[in-house]
């Protein structure tokens, strides 16, 4: 009883190739940049993009399977849909835009009316029932899609950019009554996007698609935590090298040197928040490295500067291109402008290092 | 497709000079052969002549084909629509032309293919004669498929052109809600090209309500049965001009009093916008 899609699909110009499943009860959020191929991830299981190769199981029924030249339609599949900019149809009220998947199925209208309403309850927005969808806000239209999707009692529910139709106010809010609509859902669900926030907030596990496939997935920590791409590490805002380790010391491939606590022999990933790192002017007394206990100093420029609140987050380029973030207050008394040379220098024990 | 006007029109809105004056000469150009026509009218005796119950026959028939054949356009060019619009096949380009070659064409043309065709000793209509025992030619069954073969490619060419613009997600969202392919045709589809439609289906019956050549040529000019106003209005020009007048008021006054009352049902059509 699970969501399981071997995904092969060629395009022009495009290429998806993924695998994976989704077990009932859990949230699996598939995290990409824009064209990694979110959206014909998504519309390859709904069925309105028909898999080229590859296999589409849900609970034990193929939905979809090129080699028997097995294919069941959009219609009939159990797989609800919330799209991205919600599609409300503008003609209909917003509980008849709920009733329409009942409708569709040949309920009676009485009857779909009346769970139609029901499930606008259930989002909370029973009184808007005859509202229509150009009156609604941007939060509402998309509890209304919500709702529209799980009329049908789909086994599968599927959410592409839920949020990001949203202005940044009300994202907070409707990312969090979103979650709670969510866990009362106790099919699978997968939805995509391309916010980390949404992945974190929204998902028990995972999946990181680039270009066509997926680079990895595991849970929200181990992700986090342990990234295998530089694309991953930018997602989660943190720095990662890569390079080989012997006694305990690293040369990336940009040549850079890395001394790190048990760091194993052999290739490596090393990650470095952006808070372990310091930077200094670069005439400091620490260029030689022996004033600090900090075993790793590498000279750098910098080339941009982020201002985010009371921090700063300041990229630097040189041997080892690195993000710092670090208050405003240093970037001030450092003087620090884009072109400056400054020192980057870092403990060897804030450094983790994995196998690659 | 059409565009509201502004409702309050500032200073800032006016237009040049030089438009101004086009756009007055293309209205008077509109204007004045109706003036002309209101002028000429013998008012005294309009009513006597619309209650001649040659004139009352002619109009009957007239619309009862125009809207046959509007029917008829409707019923088969929506599919023809939606084929065209959205299955690419082989030699659509070719197909399209010649559904729409009709509208094109000199209408009498369009009555001589018929009539080589469906007359009663063409290629097709023999058949029919003889299996079915049905004659077009000189029938009423003959005005309505000549004013739907003239006619249905206005329907066809609206029609086309608003599902090519239809967004086409709304059409995917409802099918994931369990739609089959005709139930969201029906319920989001039709919808959405409801005001190109119904502009297409008036422009169908408009040009079916004036046919002529095709009409005169492939069923002939019989009172009562193939005899429709624009063939009675041109007989009574050369007879009784003051009737040809009269018949010609009924009409303008007929396709006026349509344009005008469904000018606001255009406008007040709505379909799925994005959100």
């Amino acid at each position: 009883m699970s969501l399981q899609a071997a995904i092969g699909v060629r395009l022009p110009g495009f290429d998806l190739d993924v695998e994976l499943h989704v077990e009932p009860g859990e949230v699996l959020a598939v995290l990409g940049p824009n064209g990694a191929g979110k959206t014909t991830l998504l519309r390859s299981i709904t069925g309105l993009t028909p898999l080229d190769r590859g296999r589409l199981v849900v609970d034990g029924t193929a939905l979809d399977d090129p080699e028997l030249d097995l294919f069941v339609p959009v219609d009939e599949r159990p797989i609800g849909m919330v799209f991205q900019s919600y599609l409300l149809f503008d003609h209909l009220s917003a509980a008849d835009n709920v009733a329409f998947g009942l409708r569709a199925r040949g309920m009676k209208k009485a009857i779909a009316n009346e769970r139609s309403i029901d499930w606008l309850g259930r989002v909370g927005l029973a009184e808007l029932a005859n509202a229509r969808p150009r009156d609604l806000s941007g939060g509402q239209a998309q509890r209304v899609a919500l709702a529209r999707a799980l009329a049908t009692e789909p086994r599968v529910l599927l959410l592409d950019e839920p949020l990001a139709a949203l202005d940044v106010q009300t994202r907070r809010e409707v990312r969090r009554d979103l979650r709670d609509h969510l866990a009362s859902f106790d099919g699978m669900r997968l939805l995509v996007t391309h916010d980390p926030i949404d992945a974190y907030a929204l998902a028990n596990r995972v999946a990181i698609l680039d270009e066509g496939r997926l680079v990895q997935s595991g849970t929200i920590a181990e992700v986090t935590a342990h990234p295998r791409s530089r694309y991953v590490a930018e997602l989660v805002g943190t720095n990662l090298v890569s390079g080989i380790v012997e006694h305990g010391t690293m040369t990336t491939d940009s040549g850079a040197r890395v001394v790190a606590a048990d760091a194993p022999d052999g290739r490596s990933f090393a990650v470095i928040r952006p808070q372990a790192v310091v930077l200094s002017s670069a005439h400091a007394g620490a260029s030689d490295g022996t004033a600090s206990s900090a075993r790793n100093t590498w000279p750098c420029t910098v080339s941009d500067i982020d201002i985010l609140g009371d921090r700063a987050r300041v990229s630097v380029v040189g041997v080892l291109p690195l993000t710092a973030e670090v208050t405003v207050e240093s970037v001030e008394s450092l003087g620090l402008r884009p072109g400056d040379d400054v020192q980057a220098t870092v403990k060897a024990t804030d450094i983790e290092t994995y196998p690659a | 497709m059409i565009i509201r006007p502004a409702r309050a029109r500032g200073q800032s809105d006016r237009l040049p000079a030089p438009v101004q004056l086009l756009a007055l000469v293309a209205v008077a150009f509109f204007a004045l052969p109706f003036i002309g026509l209101l002028w000429r009218m013998p008012w005294g005796s309009v009513w006597s002549i619309i209650a001649d119950d040659a004139v009352g026959t002619a109009l009957w028939l007239s619309i009862r084909t125009s809207l046959a054949a509007t029917a008829l356009a409707v019923t088969f060019g929506v599919p023809l629509a939606w084929l065209l619009a959205r299955v690419a096949f082989a030699g659509r380009g070719a197909v399209r032309a010649l559904c729409l070659l009709s509208m094109v064409l000199p209408p009498v043309v369009g009555g001589v293919v018929l009539f080589f065709s469906f007359g009663r000793r063409g290629l097709f209509g023999q058949y029919l004669d003889r299996w079915f025992d049905v004659q077009l030619p000189f029938t009423i069954w003959g005005v309505i498929v000549a004013q739907t073969f003239v006619s249905m490619p206005f329907l066809v060419i609206t029609v086309e052109a608003a599902l090519r613009q239809v967004d086409q997600r709304y059409e995917d969202a409802a099918r994931t809600l369990g739609g089959s392919r005709w139930y969201v045709f029906r319920r989001v589809t039709l919808p959405a090209i409801r005001p190109a439609l119904i502009a297409g289906a008036v422009l169908a019956w408009a040009r079916a309500l004036g046919e002529f050549g095709a009409t005169i040529t492939f069923a002939g000019n019989f009172p009562g049965t193939t005899q429709t106003m624009p063939l009675a209005t041109y007989l009574a020009l050369e007879t009784d001009p003051q009737s040809a007048l009269v018949l010609s008021l009924v009409l303008v006054a007929i396709s006026f009093g349509v344009l005008v009352s469904l000018r606001e049902r255009w406008l007040g059509g709505f379909g799925p916008v994005s959100a």
